[in-house]
């Protein structure tokens, strides 16, 4: 056999971590974990006030997007991320792809997998499709939102968020409002929230609340008055498109809004207010409350690019091995 | 009248065998002992005093009273030889098939051509139900006595429910002239309908539709109650909760005729496990709590439940091999069942081996009026020999089954069915 000599040598390139780690869940993470990805977050964010916002910290790494529901913030978030980052970023959708075609998630995987990306952040409807991703390719694999799941990034710039505005996250109440049985975001803020000490009650009507989410370390409370005691009110979104006709989970978005509607009346002056987007003004949150000053919805967004930065990196890197900031200051 | 075979195929050959000093295990009759067994030509000719032992038991062979052989329509799936071979290698001398066939097993012209196929590839004698409804739709009653008379082993829309009490009502009234026993899936779709795993503190957490406990328990009950009313028989399949196994246990003491099966899955497993997110442990109706559990194996060994049915629902790879949520419904069991059992329930002390046998076999073979598999002289052999102490790997490559989608794959179990003899026949030796 001939000795091939590769065409890059193995100490240039990046350096590879101990196994292959994911992001499918916040039940994955320690609090340590978050805690580093918010520092690390930080440090990005510093970056970003910068003239030239481009780091080289993965460059030669390839980032796979692949968006098989609709999506805004998510992608762009993410396509941005990998790209401050320097990484290479492709981005597939469900349509106008071989999905169209009826092809498999297994096989669009094998088929993104033959490149050997190193990050495949992926947008499914249905619950489990992150891990048949992480069986058949190499790549780290970062769930972006699978079905009513969960979406551990939107959870993480959650935190973030609150962090940076209140100072802290432990000791805090934040009252999670509507259609929580249909929400990822919901299952990961709540996991996040009460994994770093805060208090958590979800809010809403009892068929959208699902049975049994007090396990889950959270109060659970069917009067919208419950709302006041927040530090931080975090409304959902009605998901109008989860839900299976005729099973009456709410008689009329009417009397929804009547009852469990987000109103400058029902807030109490210095509560923040908070939603994953994208917003139902009139629905569930009036659109007075989604404008006001007090609103953190676009902080949020502002949040997400910072921390799914800090994903990206510190799976591609040691990772909970110490992140080596000074390092990362040093190449921008 | 009905004719009275209900199994068909598995014949031919029969075999002369003898076993010596081995321990003979048939609780039904009280047997408990090392012996020598002969069988010539097929049949226990002699059961005499042994010596020494060497660690094998003979007992009856098994029963499975709920097998999905996905023929006609689904060949690629399993097939009556695929299937029947399985069942050899998981220690069972005969089994029942499901009717939800494509096209469902609804017509004396469909059966008869099941019969005749059976005849031709059955390993061992197997069994088939017929459809309630025509096209399991849940509208039109079948020809329930027609039906009868070609050898349907019992009437069944499984894998859905029969929605409608005023047709199971009158499946009921049909029982008195066909004398085949009704077995009902009960769930109630309405509460269902979305659902992907048990209702419960882990649905609350994974975000997954919640199929909740009373979604079996209310239709558990309604037949229940329909059956007392007709005063006719009634088998409830696959139990999952424990509020359906207080109904069928209340009943039972009522005096109301009926009989229950449970799956090694549910006697093994609770809905904890479907946070590995492997489509191998979906199935209808779902894994549920700790206390769901309990109660089955509790029903179990108090005789309220008097059968274990391995509900064998074999998938085609690329249909499991998808997001948990999509995947279809059901798991295999045949050639794992009995290792399964005896490694999770018997081996720890929870469950006798002598009740384990009575249900895979005596039990399933009372409430479809089957010959009991027994160990007599005079019997025609039906045999399983079991090594308790062998242990082995389950591999999707030592399966007969044609489908892989087992929860066990990877995992090794203790206890291991050695030989089968099937009405005479020896059909499986490992």
């Amino acid at each position: 056999m001939a000795e091939v000599t590769p065409l890059i040598r193995d100490e240039l390139l990046p350096p590879r971590g101990p196994g292959r780690r994911h992001l499918i869940s916040i039940r994955d993470l320690t609090k340590d974990d978050v805690e580093r990805l918010l520092a690390l977050a930080r440090t990005f964010s510093a970056s970003l006030d910068r003239e030239v916002k481009k780091l080289p910290a993965l460059k030669g790494r390839t980032v796979v997007n692949m968006f098989f529901e609709s999506s805004t913030r998510t992608s762009s978030s993410f396509e941005l991320a990998a790209k401050r980052l320097s990484a290479d970023v492709m981005s597939i959708k469900a349509s106008g792809s071989a999905v169209d075609k009826g092809e498999s998630l297994k096989d669009t995987a094998l088929t993104i997998g033959a490149y050997d990306p190193d990050v495949i952040v992926l947008r499914h409807p249905h619950i489990g499709a992150p891990q048949v991703i992480a069986d058949v390719t190499t790549a780290h694999v970062v769930n972006a939102g699978d079905g009513t799941h969960q979406h551990p990034t939107q959870a993480l710039l959650d935190l973030y968020t609150i962090d940076e505005e209140l100072g802290g996250i432990a000791g805090l109440h934040v009252a999670i409002v509507g259609d929580v049985l249909h929400s990822r975001v919901a299952r990961s803020d709540i996991q996040a929230l009460v994994l770093m000490g805060a208090r958590v009650t979800v809010v809403g009507p009892p068929p959208l609340i699902p049975r049994g989410i007090e396990a889950m370390g959270c109060d659970v409370s069917y009067d919208i008055e419950t709302i006041k005691d927040a530090d931080v009110v975090y409304v959902l979104r009605m998901q109008k498109e989860r839900m299976l006709e005729g099973a009456n989970y709410v008689p009329s978005l009417r009397e929804y809004t009547a009852r469990w509607g987000v109103t400058p009346e029902r807030l109490r002056p210095g509560q923040k207010v908070m939603h994953p987007g994208p917003m139902n003004r009139g629905v569930e949150i009036d659109p007075v409350v989604a404008d006001a000053a007090d609103a953190l919805i676009e902080r949020q967004v502002r949040s997400g690019l910072v921390v799914r930065m800090a994903v990206l990196y510190d799976l591609l890197t040691h990772g909970p091995v110490e992140v080596k900031v000074a390092e990362i200051e040093a190449v921008a | 009248m009905p004719t009275e075979q209900t199994l068909f195929g598995g014949n031919g050959r029969k075999d002369d065998l003898s076993y010596e000093g081995v321990r003979v295990l048939d609780p039904t009759e009280g047997i408990d002992e090392t012996l020598d067994l002969t069988v010539e030509a097929g049949v226990i000719t002699k059961i005499e005093p042994g010596l020494g032992g060497d660690g094998r038991i003979v007992a009856p062979a098994f029963v499975d009273p709920h097998v999905h052989l996905r023929t006609p329509g689904r060949e690629d799936e399993e097939d009556i030889a695929s299937g029947t071979k399985a069942a050899a290698a998981g220690g069972y001398c005969a089994i029942l098939a499901m009717p939800n066939t494509e096209p469902a097993v609804d017509s004396a012209a469909v059966l008869g051509a099941l019969v005749e196929r059976a005849k031709d590839e059955a390993e061992i004698p197997v069994g088939f139900f017929a459809a309630i409804s025509k096209g399991q739709d849940g509208a039109e009653l079948t020809e329930m006595v027609e039906l009868a008379e070609r050898g349907a082993a019992g009437f069944t829309d499984d894998g859905r429910p029969v929605a409608s009490p005023g047709l199971l009502r009158r499946a009921l009234q049909y029982h008195a002239v066909t004398g085949r026993r009704i077995a009902v899936h009960c769930e109630e779709a309405a509460l269902s309908r979305g659902g992907h795993v048990h209702e419960g503190l882990v649905s609350a957490e994974l975000g997954f539709g919640g199929y909740p406990s009373v979604a079996e328990s209310v239709m558990v009950g309604r037949d229940l109650m329909l059956a007392a009313y007709e005063n006719q028989p009634i088998h409830v399949l696959h139990l999952s909760a424990r509020e359906s196994v207080d109904e069928l246990r209340s009943a039972r003491s009522a005096g109301v005729k009926a009989s229950g099966e449970v799956t090694p899955h549910h006697l093994c497993l609770t809905d904890e496990a479907v946070r590995s997110l492997d489509p191998n442990v979906k199935m209808n109706p779902p894994l549920r709590a700790e206390e769901d559990r309990q109660a089955l194996l509790d029903a179990l060994k108090d005789g309220t439940i008097e059968a274990i049915a391995t509900d064998h629902a074999p998938h085609a790879r690329h249909e499991k091999d998808v997001p948990f949520e999509e995947a279809p419904f059901g798991v295999t069991g045949l050639e794992t069942a009995f290792s399964v059992l005896y490694t999770r329930l018997v081996e720890p002390g929870t469950l006798s081996l002598a009740a384990l046998i009575d249900r895979m076999s005596a039990g399933p073979a009372r409430i479809y009026g089957l010959e009991r598999p027994r160990i007599a002289v005079g019997a025609p052999a039906n045999l399983v020999v079991l090594d308790l102490e062998r242990t082995w790997r389950v591999e999707e490559s030592g399966f007969r089954s044609r489908s892989p989608n087992s929860w066990l794959l990877g995992q090794t179990l203790k206890g291991k069915v050695v030989e089968t003899v099937a009405n005479g026949k020896l059909v499986h030796s490992a």
